[in-house]
């Protein structure tokens, strides 16, 4: 800065015109958006903690042992300590090694060669779980980082599966054949679901929220219909149930028959690289960004707003019809009511704890993955319900969507993680 | 009341807004503090009206040192503040407006209209601030509202009014008549600190002159002992060209011809009514005009963003009055948009892709649907040498650019395609005298290189400035179209509607004005 208090106006230096703000990232750049990155993963890490440390509370708060043990604090406080500390380890030991595979197995299998089936069972449910939930998560997540709102990934689910199913039991070619119709045809059936609310907006203007969440009960209800109807509903069947596909449509298992996972996690990887180009390098992806940003400036730069608009939501819809037809082929083979459950919403979660990036959205739909189906192990284990690993996922999920909370309860100081990335996403 | 402000100092970060200011405003005076967007003005006014505390440095009132801890603090201590974006409830009355927050009530907490209504009857008679106390604000011109802003600072009984930025929004005419009552304010004794960036006003009401340029006071002086030139390089830090240098214009072939143009709004009322001019290559037509006349509408239905009720739109002879926008912009139509925020950037995105947010697809910024980053990269750093954006690197987000250097990527951009017809709306609102200078240079430029210009302005000296012609718009109808040679004053009076002796003959139809 110049000289302070008064100058004459001929002894003022020549200065810039405009002070250029000092945190403009020169070569530093690459560091810094390291450090911004950081910082994400910190938070989400203390995120993580903080919804296995509330977890650890109501375990101790709902098994009658450990407050019975509670009640002994006094006379034998070692007591409470021990039942405290050993009740809420098994709970977490039990999901880590239900998601991720018990360390003790996994060491026999290595050093007997024998048992590796059982060893890398969680390992193959948790991916199995994780691949439609990452390929629905990056339908959304593709949305909000454009500026739409998809919330109809149950709806755009279900029609990809109908539309998968479709296929799958309706001819019957050679696998290398049949599998890619299944994934065409269950990315075109979302596609339709999407183009629907992306039609109507960029025509009427209808609200793709209100569009997208009242087609899921039209899917949901479709579904049943078809269910019941040929061709469908499963021959000699009275329940709504669908018919099987053919063995040539199920998605190839990679480990053997064993163990479930099969290519839909290859699908799942290919669809996040895809997305990721598509917004880092895609000009596609680009005009979808500008418009999300800036629907003003999009039109002013010539940028067929409507077309963009139409685009996104038929690429979203068709990621997570894509999503559907991955558990229809992969692990159900045939379609049931109410088909994808939670999935079509959970995805909406796993966007916001990726942060609606493409390698975020991976990661969160694995820590998604793995504590619903380490729950399930820990509940059959030890008794702690399941709803208690939704607790603390919703926690997580919770912590990650408010950094400034974590910023608050962990006094972390200076940091960037600032409302932008999520609230960004929801803004507009 | 006199102000002593000494030694204030205030930083965001690394960022120096303020550096130990000093700044004295005696009783009875009006202070112009005069500078360059981004040179610490408004951090200032802040600071004293206790929006935002100072790092060092003390504020004193008649020699007795204060504390704001909040605005209402300087409100009692007197100060009022009249911000650039009027603090108004709309659809309230001018009267529930000013005595807001510190309503006159009856028992009950009933508000005491009658006594409010009486109060700001007083006031605007001691002071000639005219307003109808019943009045809804939202009905009310701009100026007028400015008014009201007066008058609720007034009725809190400030001895020193700041003013940020007053006549921004106001027509010739209105600043004049703000002048005035600046002028009998003082008299009562009251002080004004009026904060701007242009320098006629200042020469034209100020008493002393304060300039502040990068976070720190340059010098102060009073208005005899100074010129527009002397306080413009004060403000830049270098000698700037206050008058723009332009031959004289060589109109060439007709370039935009608009026939009977006519635009409806959302409500089905006519906001353009059958205007028609046209623009030949190698002159500037400036549409001068009140914000709100039609102007805005006239720039959309150029570059195809609004639909157009009746009318044609050719250039070059071509018919463009439906074509997309895209087909506009390939057709060599440059935009300048109005609301540089709202449509000419994604103020979330960098630099690079801001400059190339027209042609991103094509090459050589893409092949086959891939993006060339390198290719983006490498043109936005050209560009950004070429049109002087001063900034970090082609990677910064634009949000963090000063008016100035986000204007010059948007001219920058729009300039870089081959052009026939530049249509530019406020091309230099909130821009420093040097980005002013700059940004006038380059339309001349376009202009000397056989482009049509069409600048659509409000601000009565850059349309005299730039304009070959001059076409005033009045309630969507053009009134007369003029050279600039004309005056201030008639193009003054048109922009306000009147049309004066002779200045009838033609309402809409196109000559030279000489």
């Amino acid at each position: 800065m110049s000289d302070t208090g008064f100058t004459v106006p001929a002894a003022a230096p020549p200065a810039s015109t405009s002070p250029v703000k000092a945190n403009a990232p020169r070569g530093w750049s690459r560091f810094f958006h390291w450090m911004v990155e950081a910082n994400v993963v910190m938070v989400t890490a203390l995120a993580i903690f903080s919804g296995l440390f509330v977890g650890a509370v109501l375990i101790i708060a709902t098994q009658a042992n450990v407050l019975h043990a509670w009640s002994l604090l006094f006379s034998h406080p070692g007591t409470t300590v021990s039942v405290t500390f050993f009740t809420v380890g098994d709970a977490y030991r039990d999901l880590f090694t239900g998601s991720l595979g018990d360390p003790f197995v996994i060491g026999h299998a290595i050093a007997t060669g024998h048992g590796w089936g059982q060893a890398l069972t969680p390992l193959s449910e948790t991916l199995l779980y994780a691949s439609p939930l990452c390929v629905a998560g990056l339908a959304v997540g593709l949305g909000f980082r454009t500026g739409m709102f998809n919330i109809g990934g149950q709806g755009q689910l279900i029609a990809g599966a109908m539309a998968a199913s479709y296929v799958g039991f309706e001819i019957d070619p050679p696998a290398i054949i049949h599998v890619p119709l299944c994934i065409l045809a269950g990315f075109a059936g979302g596609a339709v679901a999407g183009f629907i609310p992306g039609f109507l907006k960029a025509r009427t203007g209808a609200h793709e929220v209100i569009v997208t969440i009242m087609l899921n009960y039209v899917f949901l209800n479709l579904l049943v219909l078809a269910l019941t109807t040929q061709p469908f509903q499963q021959p000699h069947q009275a329940n709504a149930v669908g018919r099987t596909i053919f063995g040539s449509a199920e998605l190839p298992h990679i480990f053997g028959q064993n163990l479930r996972v099969n290519v839909g996690v290859f699908i799942a990887i290919a669809c996040a690289l895809g997305v990721s180009w598509l917004l880092r390098r895609g000009t596609l992806g680009f005009g979808f960004r500008v418009v999300g940003a800036n629907q003003d400036a999009a039109k002013v730069a010539g940028i067929n707003v409507r077309r963009a608009t139409i685009l996104v939501l038929v690429i979203s819809g068709g990621l997570a019809g894509l999503a559907g037809m991955i558990s229809l082929c992969g692990s159900d083979y045939f379609l049931s009511a109410g088909y994808g459950g939670t999935v079509g919403f959970d995805c909406i979660t796993v966007a916001l704890l990726g942060r609606n990036r493409p390698i975020g959205i991976v990661l969160g739909s694995l820590l998604f993955a793995a504590l619903n189906v380490g729950g399930r192990y820990m509940q059959a284990s030890t008794g702690i319900p399941l709803d208690l690993a939704s607790v603390i996922q919703a926690i997580i999920v919770f912590f990650v969507a408010t950094p400034g909370l974590v910023n608050e309860v962990y006094r972390l100081r200076g940091m960037n993680v600032g409302q932008g990335l999520l609230t960004r996403g929801w803004a507009a | 009341m006199k102000l002593e402000l000494s030694g204030i100092t205030k930083t965001f970060g690394s960022l120096v807004a303020d550096d130990h200011v000093d700044l004295t405003v005696e009783p009875g005076e009006i202070h112009a503090l005069l500078g360059e967007n981004g040179a610490g003005k408004t951090t200032l006014m802040n600071v004293l009206f206790g929006l935002m505390h100072p790092d060092s440095g003390d504020i004193a009132l008649d020699g007795e040192v204060v504390h704001f801890p909040d605005p209402g603090a300087a409100v009692r201590h007197g100060i009022g503040m009249v911000h650039q974006h009027f603090m108004l409830v709309p659809v309230f009355t001018v009267a529930e407006n000013v005595v807001l927050g510190f309503e006159p009530t009856r028992h009950f907490g009933l508000l005491d209209r009658r006594r409010a209504r009486a109060d700001i009857h007083r006031i605007s008679q001691e002071f000639g601030l005219e307003v109808d106390p019943d009045a809804l604000v939202e009905d009310l011109p701009v100026g007028v509202q400015q008014r009201v802003e007066i008058l609720k600072a007034l009725s809190r009984d400030a001895q020193l009014l700041i003013l940020d930025e007053p006549t921004s929004v106001l027509t010739p005419n209105e600043t004049e008549a703000l002048f005035a009552i600046m002028r009998s304010l003082v008299v009562s004794g009251r002080s004004i600190l009026f904060i701007t960036h242009k320098l006629k006003e200042v020469l034209a009401v100020a008493d002393r002159i304060t300039v502040m340029r990068a976070g720190a006071v340059i010098g102060t002086t009073t208005s005899q002992a100074t010129t527009e030139s002397e306080l413009a390089s004060m403000m830049v830090g270098r000698s700037v060209e206050l008058v723009v240098h332009k031959e004289p214009a060589r109109p060439g072939e007709v370039v935009l011809a608009v026939e009977d143009l006519t635009v409806e709004d959302a409500r089905g009322l006519t906001v353009v009514d059958h205007v028609s001019f046209e623009v030949r290559g190698g002159e500037i037509l400036a549409l001068a005009g009140v914000q709100g006349n039609g102007q805005t509408e006239i720039e959309e239905a150029l570059c195809g963003l609004i639909e157009v009720a009746a009318g044609r739109i050719t250039l070059l002879g071509r018919d463009i009055t439906r074509a997309t926008p895209k087909a506009r912009l390939r057709a060599g139509i440059a935009h300048v948009p109005e609301d540089r925020i709202r449509d000419g950037l994604v103020t979330s995105m960098t630099i690079a892709d801001n400059l190339i947010l027209d042609v991103f697809d094509v090459a050589p910024h893409a092949r086959l649907g891939a993006r060339n980053l390198r290719e983006v990269a490498c043109s936005g750093k050209e560009r950004m040498s070429d049109f002087d954006i001063r900034a970090g690197s082609v990677d910064v987000l634009v949000s963090t650019l000063s008016g100035g250097n986000q204007q010059k990527v948007i001219v920058a951009r729009e300039l870089s395609r081959q052009t026939t017809l530049l249509v530019a709306a406020q091309p230099t609102r909130g821009l420093d005298v040097g980005s002013i200078e700059y940004v006038h240079r380059r339309i001349v430029e376009v202009r000397d290189r056989g482009a049509a210009v069409v600048i659509i302005s409000s601000e009565l000296d850059e349309v005299l400035a730039l304009g070959d012609r001059i076409a005033v718009i009045y309630r969507g109808a053009i009134m007369d179209v003029v050279g600039p040679s004309v005056g201030r004053e008639r193009i003054g009076l048109l922009m306000a509607g009147v049309t004066g002796d002779g200045a009838a003959s033609s309402q809409t139809g196109v000559e030279t004005g000489q």
